[in-house]
């Protein structure tokens, strides 16, 4: 690594003068959103502070069960995410399909990664372990909330379509199988989309902040290359199972619909 | 064919004892949200009785696959959905959803004769019209050939000379076949001329 521009405290500085500015023109616009501007730099503040001093301690002292609790922590507050952030309630039995589904498919493309692409060891190498788990997991929680959503709206708004495809002797899977597919296209559209984007519309979040970090772009690309196919991976196979299973809990043993 | 016995449905029906014999025409009639489609969609299992039993051919409803049922106790809702695609898709449909063999274009224009549903296999079934909908909806039921049909006001959007031409050729169809018909209708003249049975349901029970 060579010449890497540490950020003195008077830069950071001048950075949160960039939002004081930003404030100003808010206030002067009359737009009513100084707080939230407020708080969100402050929260994002305190979070990256914290994280920072507990990523510190855990690459300095790294040990498999540090890397087992902070992918634990991951995996809650992103199951959490996903079932907040669906406007409709939730049945208790769609919570654990969408639990279930986060955790098989995140926890299988990261092993898959870990071992057999980067080849990590040892496996919990916190350095390398939690951000490819942070981001395998994040994207996997924006790609099955779309899913739900598509799925439960869906299942409601075609009810009717459904329930007549039942009346002429369809199974459950036959009749939300347009509703089922749909509702996949729709969760794995965005990340397509980023794939196709990827390094003319934007360069990527990880990839940006390893060549900032002085790694080499070759080496970040490599590295982004992978993760992206990993991301493509997780995506798909949670979204896929949560469908396989979600579409289910809409009828009962009888075959009926319950909404 | 059917019996109910101290059927009930949550607050909105309540059947003491009910009798729809195989091989007959039954009429259903009564006022707007006096639970006529709710006896149907009990009749095709697509809800169960909060208390009493349901039988089928001797057999309680609870003790039927409803997948199984359904492909022989066939429903026409009351108002049928068309499905992306052409007539002849929207004909098909049935045969698939109920996992029975796909027939040629020739039975699919004799049903379509059958409706009085005189369109080409390829046309755009979205852009029929609202009656139109309604027969082709009834044709692809008839080509599944079901041993019970379950129609709720068939021919509510049909004027009176392809009603009584619709329902004629249904009611022959029916009868050929030895079939059970169990409809849902507005109309007294339908239920006069074409049933064996008329079944008048007042608020939730079987009247008189
Ligand atoms: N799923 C349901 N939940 C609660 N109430 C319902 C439900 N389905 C129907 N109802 C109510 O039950 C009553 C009977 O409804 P139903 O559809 O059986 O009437 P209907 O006799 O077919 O009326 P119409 O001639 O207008 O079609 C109505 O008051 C309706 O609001
Ligand atoms: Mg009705």
């Amino acid at each position: 690594m060579k010449d890497v521009i540490e950020l003195q405290i008077w830069q950071i500085a001048a950075a949160y003068i960039f939002v004081v500015i930003l404030l100003a023109i808010v206030r002067i616009k009359g737009i009513p959103r100084e707080k939230e501007i407020i708080i969100s730099t402050v929260r994002m503040t305190l979070q990256l502070i914290l994280t920072g001093y507990v990523l510190v301690y855990i690459f300095d002292n790294s040990h498999p069960l540090y890397t087992i609790i902070i992918t634990g922590i991951m995996e809650v507050f992103a199951i959490n995410n996903i079932c907040k952030r669906t406007k409709t309630k939730l049945a208790p039995k769609v919570k654990r399909i969408i639990a279930f589904s986060m955790i098989c498919g995140t926890l299988s493309s990261l092993m898959y990664f870990i071992l057999v692409v980067v080849n990590l060891s040892p496996w919990y190498e916190p350095r390398y372990f939690i951000p490819i788990a942070g981001m395998i997991i994040g994207n996997s929680m924006t790609g099955i909330s779309l899913g739900v959503t598509k799925l439960v709206d869906g299942m409601t708004a075609q009810k009717n379509l459904i329930e007549s495809a039942l009346m002429l002797g369809a199974t459950p899977k036959m009749a939300a199988k347009q509703v089922v597919d749909s509702a996949f296209d729709s969760a794995i559209l965005p990340t397509i989309n980023s794939m196709v984007g990827m390094g003319i519309v934007f360069l990527p979040g990880m990839m940006t902040g390893q060549i900032l970090s002085g790694t080499s772009p070759v080496t970040a690309i490599e590295y982004q290359i992978a993760i992206m196919l990993g991301i493509l991976g997780s995506v798909t196979l949670t979204v896929i199972l949560f469908l396989h299973l979600g579409y289910k809990a809409f009828f009962n043993k009888e075959h009926q619909l319950e909404i | 064919m059917f019996r109910l016995q101290e059927v009930k449905y949550k607050d909105i029906l309540y059947i003491k004892n009910l009798f729809i014999p195989k091989g007959k025409i039954t009429a259903i009639v009564g006022e707007s949200g006096s639970g006529k489609t709710t006896l149907l969609r009990l009749l095709n299992k697509l809800i169960s009785p909060t208390c009493g039993k349901i039988f089928y051919n001797g057999k309680p409803l609870d003790e039927i696959n409803s997948i199984e049922l359904r492909r022989s106790v066939v429903m026409l809702p009351q108002t049928p959905p068309i499905f992306a695609g052409t007539v002849r898709d929207n004909l098909l449909i049935g045969l698939k959803f109920s996992e029975k063999p796909i027939v040629g274009d020739n039975k699919l224009l004799e049903t379509l004769n059958m409706v009085h549903l005189n369109k080409p296999l390829t046309e755009d079934a979205e852009k029929l019209s609202g009656g139109e909908k309604q027969r082709l909806a009834l044709g692809r039921i008839i080509l599944m050939d079901p041993e019970v049909f379950l129609l709720d006001e068939p021919s509510s959007a049909l004027d009176e000379d392809t009603e009584k031409a619709v329902m004629e050729n249904l009611v022959r169809y029916t009868k050929a076949k030895d079939k059970t018909l169990i409809m849902v209708t507005h109309s007294t003249k339908v239920s006069e001329v074409f049933s064996d049975i008329i079944i008048e349901i007042k608020k939730g029970t079987v009247a008189g």
